[in-house]
């Protein structure tokens, strides 16, 4: 059970960071993982207060605020259009409607998650974290990191063209993912696959235009044995859910069928 | 710490502990259809709503309810009876435990998507857990209910 004494709902930024850098402090997003915990923190800082709740588009990017819910996500009919419903698609397994009208964007990526579907989708799209103190920074040296004290302000997704899947699987409905793998097909030719639940946190992979080319003349069988080559560069474990071979086993899969969907979808680039 | 929502149409105030969660408040108010079922953000047996929103009471502070409006089951008599019914009906539940949040979620449901596919309610209501059952009688329950709604609401 979480406990605390102390309930903060920040006024600004600024607020909020001071009060982070005790060790005592903790900022809580959805709160669905903190209070899973068995802790007791001094204050409780919520970042409720300050706007951060909107998803907001421009001509070059999409700025999520830190307090978006996964549920918005999942409605934002931008975000969707942008990649082609991958982002509903990646979230709506996540436990139900409730859960997910709670849990929120900076929750997810600040905790840096094994089982995260979303650290997943957004290491996949071209993607930056901004950090109250550390400015802007990419999502894949963002996911490397260690947590430290700053605030993570708002996910920003450039409208760089290209396409996206995200795929996971699960034992059973509303569980964690045993294994999440995203795909990117981009114009400028950085291709990439992504691979998380691994148990371990999503890592990306890239994915050259000359595998690519091979892997799309491929037959079927042939296709099976590349991307099992290709997966076996991707660290596996096991946990409770699944055993480290499974895990490989279903990298393969999910990495060719994500290839796959996107190939059929073909020109729809977004 | 001080808080005031609107719990059932009604103005509430109160003085409560920093940490308290919102179902522990709700429950302490009389509020028994808001029931704890798993301690892990998983069964859906705590839901209300937050601003018309299901959400889970068991993981939402009851500070972070401070200046919104919270709707419980309470509040809700003539909608659940009405559609609980239809789930009675069907003898879709053994024990009836998930289904206080089951209903609420529904309701949810049918104010977000008055004509949902099949696969729509199963998406909607994967959040509930029901240990009983195989939630094909809640299913049955809900697309009469829909019939029932479609003909204006006669039987």
């Amino acid at each position: 059970m979480l406990r605390f004494r102390e309930y903060v709902k920040a006024e600004s930024l600024e607020e909020a960071y001071e009060k982070n850098q005790k060790k005592s402090a903790r900022v809580i997003g959805g709160m669905l993982w903190l209070k899973m915990q068995n802790r007791t923190i001094q204050t409780a800082i919520d970042l409720s207060g300050l706007g951060l709740d909107t998803i907001e588009e421009t001509e070059e990017e999409f700025r999520i605020g830190c307090m978006v819910t996964l549920r918005q996500l999942e409605l934002s009919e931008s975000l969707n259009a942008f990649t082609d419903g991958a982002v509903a698609s990646c979230v709506k397994p996540i436990v139900g409607v409730q859960f997910r009208n709670l849990a929120t964007v900076g929750g997810s990526i600040f905790g840096r998650f094994g089982f995260s579907d979303v650290l997943t989708l957004f290491l996949a799209l071209d993607s930056y974290v901004e950090l109250y103190r550390g400015g802007v920074i990419s999502m894949a040296e963002f996911a490397a990191m260690e947590p430290d004290r700053d605030i993570l302000v708002r996910v920003i997704v450039k409208k760089t063209p290209g396409r996206v899947v995200c795929l996971s699987h699960r034992n059973t409905k509303t569980d964690f993912p045993v294994l999440t793998c995203a795909v990117r097909l981009a114009e400028d030719g950085r291709n990439l696959a992504v691979f998380g639940a691994t148990p371990a946190r999503a890592k990306t992979y890239p994915v050259s235009e000359e595998w690519l080319q091979k892997f799309t003349g491929a037959d079927e069988e042939k296709k099976k044995v590349m991307a099992a080559e290709f997966v076996s560069q991707v660290p596996t474990g096991s946990n409770i859910r699944a055993g480290a071979g499974y895990r490989s086993h279903l990298a393969a899969v999910l990495f060719r069928r994500g290839l796959t969907e996107l190939m059929e979808k073909g020109g729809s680039r977004s | 710490m001080t808080i005031r929502m609107i719990l059932n149409g009604k103005k509430v105030e109160a003085l409560i502990p920093d940490d308290m969660l919102l179902i522990d408040f709700l429950r302490d108010r009389g509020c028994y259809s808001v029931k704890r079922g798993c301690e892990s953000s998983n069964c859906g047996l705590c839901t209300v709503f937050l601003d018309e929103k299901p959400v889970l009471s068991c993981s939402v502070l009851a500070a972070r309810a401070d200046g919104h409006k919270i709707d419980t089951l309470e509040g809700l008599q003539k909608e659940a009876e009405e559609f609980g019914a239809f789930i009675a009906d069907q003898g879709a539940e053994q024990c009836g435990f998930c289904n206080p949040g089951m209903i609420m979620n529904a309701i949810a449901m049918f104010r977000e998507n008055p004509d949902p596919t099949d696969d729509e309610i199963r998406e909607y209501l994967a959040g509930n857990l029901c240990r009983c059952s195989g939630y094909e009688g809640q299913l049955r329950g809900i697309r009469a209910f829909l019939e029932f709604k479609k003909r204006g609401g006669a039987s």
